[in-house]
C-alpha cells in the first residue's frame, strides 16, 4: 500500500515540464496526496478477471480512404506562431 | 412582438418566426446583441463575440434550413474558423482557430450562426467556471453564486436569454451540471455520437459536445444537426442518425425508469432530494413504471474518472509547448526552461494539478497501480449500466447533489469539488447519453430561488428515447417557463425625446 501513496510533486512536475513555485509544490503535494488517498479505494476490488476498457465504446481498426484533401496553407499554419521567420517556426536553441 | 422580446424566445419559436419571414436574421442578431450588452456585464458568460462576422452570415442566411438564421453560442473549446479559441487559458490567449470543428461546420450547414464564444473552466477542468483564467461566470438566478461548469458560460447565457442555445462539452458532467445549476436543459450525447474533430482535447475517451437549450425539443433540434459520422474522428460512430424530434410528444406508457439504490447517498441537499422524489412521482402519474436497480460500482466512479481523465489530459496537453501556437515564455536559455516556464506561465492551478496527477498515474512504477487498475474498474462501471439498461429505459437521479453554491466556497478544496461529480461522471466512463432538465427550485435563506436539475441517463445511442422521456416531463410541468429575476428586473433605458 505504502508504495502508491508517495507522489513527489516536484519530481513529477519536472517530468511534465511544468515549473512550479515552492508554494505551489507544497500546496499540490498536500492536495494530490488527498486525491490519491481517496483513489486507494480502488484497491479493495478484485480485478483479476476483468478486461480493461480503454474506451467506453469498443471500436477497432477504423480506416478511411487515403485521398488527398485540402489542408492548411503554410501561411494559415503559421498564423498562431509565437515566433516565425521565412515561413518557418522559430524555436528556442536546442543544441549548444 | 417587439425586438426586445425576441431574446426570450426558444429556438423552435424563433425558427417559426424566421421561417415565416416575420423577423429577419439580422433583426434577431441585433436584438440578441442589445440583450447581451445589457445582461452580460452582470454574468460574464462570454469571452468573445464577433457580431460583424455574424451579421455577414445573417445577410446570406437561408431561413428555409432547419436552423436557418438562429444564432448559437459556442463554448470556447470548440473551433470556429477565424474566432478566438482560448479554452479560457492564458496559454491560448491569442489563439484563433484556423478551421471549423465538424460540429460547427454541421451547425452552419443547417443555417445556424455561431456568433460568440462562452466562458468555461480552463480546458474544461472544473465544475464552477471559477477556473477560467479570465473571469468567473455568475449564475443568473443569484449572481453571488456559480453557474456550474465547465460549460458555465453556455449555461448562464441560455438561462439569461443572452443566447437562444449554446454548445458545451461534457467530459465528466460539464454540460449537465451547469445546466442543472443554471436552470436550463443540457444534453450529453453518447460517446461517438457527435464528432470531436475541432474540439481542443481534454480527455479524448470521455469528451463529447452537446447542446444547452431552453427546452428539450430545442436540444433535439440541435442534435439533429450535430450528430453523425465524421471520417475526421475515428471514434465517431458510423451509425444512422434518427430524427430526434420524431418521438417528442409520445406518452410514457410502457416506459420503465430505474432508481439506483447506490444513488441514495448522504450529502444530497434535502431540497434536491425532495424535488427529484417529486419528479419520480410525477413520472409515475404520467404512466411510467419505476423500477429499483443496482449500479454496484458507483462509489468507485469518481476515483476512476480522476485517474483516467487526468492521464489522458496529461498526454493531450503536452502539445502546449510554446512552439507552433500559444504562449511562449520570453528569454529562455534552453529547451527545458522554454517548456517549463511556458507551461508555468500559461496554465492555471487546476490544469497544472491535473497534468501532474495524470503524469504520475502513467509514470513507471505507478501505471499498474493506478491507470491499469482504473481501466478495469471502468469496465465494471460500463457493465453496471449495461445490466441496468436490460431492465429499464432510463435512470433517474439528481444531476448535482447541491444547487448552485457561492463563488469561492469550494474552489479551495479540489477533492470536495471532484466528489460533487458523483451523479454525472459514471455516464462518461460508460459512454452513455444523459440529460439534465429543470425539476424545481431550492430557496436560499436570503430568498433566492436556485434551480434544481433532474438527470436522465440512457443506454448508448438511445438519445431519442431519453429526449422523449425528458420532453414528456418538461411539457407536463412549468419549471422550464420560469425565468431568473435578473431577466425580469432589468431596467431598460427609458426613451427621452
Amino acid at each position: 500500500m505504502a508504495e502508491t501513496a508517495h507522489i513527489d510533486v516536484a519530481h513529477v512536475a519536472k517530468l511534465a515540464r511544468i515549473n512550479l513555485t515552492k508554494e505551489e509544490t507544497k500546496l499540490f503535494q498536500t492536495q494530490l496526496e488527498r486525491v490519491l488517498g481517496y483513489a486507494e479505494k480502488l484497491r479493495a476490488l478484485d480485478l483479476s478477471h476483468v478486461e480493461s476498457a480503454a474506451h467506453a465504446v469498443p471500436i477497432f481498426n477504423v480506416f478511411r480512404e487515403d485521398e488527398p484533401r485540402d489542408g492548411l496553407s503554410a501561411e494559415e499554419a503559421l498564423r498562431n506562431a509565437p515566433r516565425q521567420a521565412n515561413g518557418l517556426f522559430v524555436v528556442t536553441k536546442v543544441v549548444e | 412582438m417587439t425586438a426586445s422580446d425576441l431574446p426570450a424566445l426558444n429556438i423552435a419559436e424563433l425558427r417559426d418566426l424566421l421561417g415565416r419571414r416575420e423577423v429577419s436574421p439580422r433583426a434577431v442578431l441585433e436584438a440578441l446583441q442589445s440583450r447581451i450588452a445589457e445582461i452580460d456585464p452582470q454574468i460574464d458568460a462570454y469571452l468573445s463575440i464577433d457580431f460583424d462576422a455574424a451579421l455577414e452570415e445573417a445577410a446570406r442566411a437561408d431561413v428555409t434550413l432547419p436552423l436557418g438564421g438562429v444564432p448559437i453560442a459556442i463554448k470556447d473549446i470548440i473551433s470556429v474558423a477565424g474566432q478566438p479559441c482560448t479554452c479560457a487559458s492564458k496559454i491560448l490567449r491569442n489563439y484563433r482557430a484556423p478551421y471549423d470543428a465538424t460540429v460547427v461546420r454541421k451547425l452552419k450547414a443547417a443555417g445556424a450562426i455561431p456568433f460568440g464564444k462562452t466562458n468555461m473552466d480552463e480546458f474544461a477542468m472544473g465544475s464552477s467556471t471559477e477556473n477560467s483564467s479570465v473571469k468567473p461566470t455568475r449564475n443568473p438566478w443569484d449572481i453571488s453564486r456559480v453557474s456550474g461548469g465547465s460549460s458555465g458560460g453556455s449555461a448562464a447565457a441560455v438561462a439569461a436569454d443572452a443566447a437562444f442555445g449554446a454548445l458545451g462539452t461534457d467530459t465528466g458532467g460539464s454540460i449537465r451540471q451547469p445546466a442543472s445549476l443554471s436552470g436550463v436543459v443540457g444534453f450529453k450525447p453518447s460517446y461517438g455520437r457527435v464528432s470531436r474533430f475541432g474540439l481542443v482535447a481534454f480527455a479524448s475517451s470521455f469528451d463529447q459536445a452537446g447542446p444547452l437549450t431552453k427546452t428539450v425539443s430545442d436540444a433535439a433540434l440541435l442534435m439533429n444537426a450535430m450528430a453523425g459520422h465524421d471520417p475526421l474522428d475515428s471514434t465517431c460512430l458510423n451509425e444512422a442518425v434518427p430524427d430526434y424530434t420524431a418521438n417528442l410528444g409520445r406518452d410514457l406508457r410502457g416506459i420503465r425508469l430505474g432508481l439506483a439504490q447506490e444513488y441514495m447517498i448522504a450529502g444530497v441537499d434535502p431540497k434536491v432530494r425532495a424535488a427529484v422524489d417529486a419528479a419520480v412521482a410525477h413520472f409515475e402519474s404520467l404512466g411510467a413504471e419505476i423500477v429499483a436497480v443496482s449500479l454496484p460500482h458507483t462509489e468507485y466512479a469518481v476515483a476512476t474518472y480522476y485517474i483516467l481523465a487526468t492521464a489522458e489530459a496529461s498526454a493531450n496537453l503536452a502539445r502546449f509547448d510554446g512552439v507552433r501556437y500559444g504562449h511562449r515564455a520570453e528569454n529562455t536559455r534552453n529547451l527545458f526552461e522554454h517548456y517549463g516556464r511556458t507551461r508555468e506561465e500559461g496554465f492555471g492551478p487546476e490544469v497544472k494539478r491535473r497534468i501532474i496527477l495524470g503524469t504520475y498515474v502513467l509514470s513507471s512504477g505507478y501505471y499498474e497501480a493506478y491507470y491499469a487498475r482504473a481501466q478495469k474498474v471502468r469496465e465494471l462501471v460500463r457493465q453496471d449500466f449495461a445490466r441496468a439498461f436490460e431492465q429499464v429505459d432510463a435512470l433517474v437521479s439528481p444531476t448535482s447533489p447541491v444547487p448552485a453554491f457561492p463563488l469561492g466556497e469550494r474552489s479551495v478544496d479540489p477533492l470536495q469539488m471532484y466528489l460533487a461529480d458523483i451523479f454525472t461522471i459514471a455516464a462518461n466512463l460508460a459512454g452513455i447519453c444523459g440529460i439534465s432538465l429543470p425539476c424545481g427550485f431550492a430557496q436560499t435563506e436570503d430568498g433566492a430561488q436556485l434551480p434544481i436539475g433532474l438527470q436522465l441517463l440512457g443506454a448508448a445511442l438511445d438519445e431519442a428515447r431519453i429526449l422523449q422521456i425528458a420532453h414528456a416531463y418538461e411539457q407536463s410541468t412549468d419549471w422550464h417557463k420560469k425565468r431568473p429575476p435578473l431577466v425580469a428586473n432589468v431596467q431598460r433605458p427609458t426613451r427621452k425625446e
